[in-house]
């Protein structure tokens, strides 16, 4: 009941804290995240307070890293890795897609992966080539894997703590242009768990749905949309994988219309999933098609152009104008 | 006789033809390379420095995203390119700034990828420099397959392809050399240990005895040189490069220099680094060393003084004319060059931002 005015980067960093106080046998290991705590500082003073062996920086290969993980949570560890950015993510594909994602179905369910993959992603921060990637979908894609976005600081302690926890591998997307924002919080609050949407705002005409970077644009849009006199729903996904067919559902029925919002470019993407599986369970209940605000098909721009990618209050207003309201 | 395992090796030192107080030193299998050319890489050396200094002012005043620098490492990027001819390839990567402009490549058009205007600002093709690569060591197959189509192709081109420390930790990095062995390739693998992958020393990289050593395993030479003596630098490179040209195989060098600045100008090297260990670096700077020993070789004469002095003054000029004005950018840009023919989504897509921007024009 103690509110403290934190950022997200401070909230993960506290997350990962609490879960290595809780459990010794939580490890977090990956590139930099030692003395300097992390590109983002994520990571900051655990080596200090826990020791080198459950804090440590590794030979600079994500693929050992992930691969190394692997066996550490087959052999009674909770490891937690850092991928110091989504795009240094992809030498590990291999050991993600193949055996992180696979090893408890290859099995028959008697070598779970208790591990999260902590992977700072998505743009916005002036990054070049290669920092700004959002590849949710990848994993997302990929069955086996628990994706998860949060948006707020709250979340980001919570549902890190919670896959931490958790009996299956997550990969935990951490929208880094978000890690400054603070936000006052209660830590000891227990919010939602992993596979739980939440309606963040409730407005009657139309919903937004989004997850991680594009949760504050979304909600930005309906102040926007509100003063313009059309009353937003927005529901933050917070899970990718499981995915809240009710929640979401149950917004999009009241409403009659949405917009998913994403950073992702949108073709085969979390996105498109989103307007597929919603259409087919709310077909009837839908006034309009339900329109995509997402990234361009285009690898993500050099910081001159990226404002031109991300999908900002403007674009969204306008994808709501189009809903057909004439025929309503 | 010599083993094949012994000729494998690198030596037992990092070859040093001139030490830090200037001195030459004999070598039993490197000769100090001619005045000329010692004068020559001087004068690229004083030019590289100011690259550095500039680009870091330019940082500091917001014309730069980011710049991650070579100063103190200004011998292995002069080094690295004056061993190339024309016909031969650099692989460089985001660290390289001033071995693709010592290459020749245009200053500005170096720099537009840490400006911020585009990915790759040269046309590879041009100098013969690939664009520079971020994810670390995932360029070293490229030059793989660079070198074998040369030798397909009958021609006589050696590829220089550079990473750091911390790249040699990658798999790609193994699967280089491997390939370039197995192959025949004529690549010079160019190592800048500088001591540090960020915030890591090399200690966590390797336990290996130098990262020289790494090439035994893959039947590629390895050898270990002083990487702030560009004497040493050019004898060591010069040799490699010319041993892969007349169909020795790949070349594995390990420069030993030092990241002396923090990683790149957003990064707090006082977080993992106490700068008592940086002092003694200082004393091993470069420039120093090879100013000292052209003095004493009365080769430093006022108009070498001028030419390098100009050369500097040149390209530090270049560098704030060209990117103290804000880039022009075109958003159009953005859906260019993704397929030899644009797709009809991305022509969508395109028009879709240019309605848009016509809008908020209006
Ligand atoms: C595959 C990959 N993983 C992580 C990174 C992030 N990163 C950029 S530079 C760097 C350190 C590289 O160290 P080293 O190879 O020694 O080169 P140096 O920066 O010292 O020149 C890291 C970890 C990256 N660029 N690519
Ligand atoms: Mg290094």
């Amino acid at each position: 009941m103690t509110h403290v005015k934190i950022s997200m980067a401070q909230a993960l960093n506290q997350a990962l804290r609490d879960a290595m106080k809780s459990d010794e046998t939580v490890l977090m290991f990956g590139e930099d995240v030692g003395a300097l705590g992390g590109v983002f500082r994520i990571t900051d003073g655990l080596t200090a307070e826990f020791g080198e062996d459950r804090c440590f920086d590794t030979p600079l290969a994500e693929s050992g890293i992930v691969g190394m993980a692997v066996g550490l949570a087959m052999n009674g560890m909770r490891p937690v890795v850092e991928m110091q950015f989504d795009a240094f993510g992809y030498p590990a594909f291999e050991q993600i897609v193949s055996h992180v994602a696979k090893m408890r179905n290859r099995t028959r369910g008697r070598v779970g992966l208790p591990m999260v993959i902590r992977m700072p992603y998505a743009g916005g921060i002036g990054g070049v080539e290669h920092h700004c990637d959002s590849s949710e979908s990848y994993y997302a894609h990929t069955p086996g894997l628990t994706v998860v976005a949060p948006a707020t600081v709250a979340d980001a302690y919570t549902l890190l703590r919670k896959a931490i926890e958790f009996p299956d591998p997550v990969v935990f997307m951490e929208p880094k242009k978000l890690y400054w924002a603070k936000e006052e919080v209660d830590l000891t609050e227990d919010q939602p768990g992993i596979g739980t949407a939440v309606v963040r705002r409730e407005g009657a005409d139309a919903t937004l749905i989004a997850y991680g970077p594009t949760v504050p644009v979304a909600l930005e849009a309906a102040e926007v949309a509100a003063a313009e006199g059309r009353q937003l729903t927005v529901v933050d996904l917070r899970s990718i994988v499981p995915f809240d067919d009710e929640t979401v559902c149950a917004a999009v029925r009241r409403t009659g219309r949405a917009v998913v919002v994403a950073e992702a470019s949108g073709f085969a993407s979390v996105s498109s999933e989103i307007v597929a599986r919603v259409t087919e369970r709310c077909f009837h209940s839908l006034a309009a098609p339900i329109r995509r605000v997402t990234g361009f098909d285009i690898p993500y721009p050099p910081p001159k152009l990226e404002k031109y990618q991300l999908p900002g209050v403007d674009r969204i207003v306008d994808a709501v104008d189009d809903l057909q309201w004439e025929d309503s | 006789m010599t083993t094949v395992e012994e000729q494998l090796l690198p030596s037992t030192e990092p070859v040093r033809l001139i030490d830090q107080d200037g001195v030459p030193h004999d070598h039993p299998s490197y000769r100090l390379p001619t005045k000329d050319v010692l004068v020559d890489g001087y004068v690229e050396l004083i030019k590289g420095r100011r690259i550095n200094d500039q680009a870091g002012a330019l940082v500091r005043q917001g014309r730069l995203a980011v710049y991650p620098s070579s100063h103190g490492q200004e011998a292995c990027q002069v080094a690295s390119s004056m061993v190339l001819r024309d016909g031969d390839w650099l692989f460089p990567t985001y660290r390289d700034t001033v071995s693709i402009v010592s290459r020749g490549v245009d200053p500005i058009e170096t720099l537009t990828l840490l400006r911020g205007d585009w990915h790759s600002g040269y046309d590879p093709y041009d100098r013969k420099v690939a664009p520079q690569s971020t994810p670390l060591a995932t360029q070293l197959t490229h030059a793989v397959g660079v070198a074998h189509a040369a030798r397909l192709r009958g021609e006589d081109t050696v590829v220089m392809a550079l990473c750091g420390d911390g790249a040699t930790s990658e798999g790609d990095f193994h699967e280089a050399l491997n390939f370039a062995a197995v192959f025949h390739a004529p690549v010079v693998f160019f190592i800048q240990n500088n001591e540090y992958a960020i915030s890591v020393p090399l200690a966590r990289q390797s336990v290996a005895p130098s990262l020289a050593h790494k090439g035994i395993g893959y039947g590629v030479p390895g050898e270990r040189a002083d990487g702030n003596d560009l004497a040493g630098l050019l004898a060591v490179l010069g040799h490699a490069v010319a041993k892969a040209r007349a169909g020795g195989g790949p070349q594995l060098v390990e420069a030993h220099t030092y990241r002396v600045q923090a990683h790149t100008n957003a990064d707090d090297a006082a977080r993992y680094r106490p700068d008592d260990e940086v002092a003694p670096w200082l004393e091993r700077d470069p420039i120093k060393r090879l100013e000292t020993y052209l003095e004493q070789e009365e080769l430093l004469d006022d108009a070498v003084r001028a030419r390098a002095e100009k050369a500097a003054r040149e390209v530090a000029e270049k560098l704030r004319d060209g990117l103290m004005p804000e880039p022009d950018v075109d958003p159009a840009d953005l859906f260019a060059h993704l397929y030899s023919e644009q797709t009809p989504q991305l022509t969508e897509q395109a028009e879709f931002l240019r309605d848009e921007l016509a809008r908020e024009e209006a």
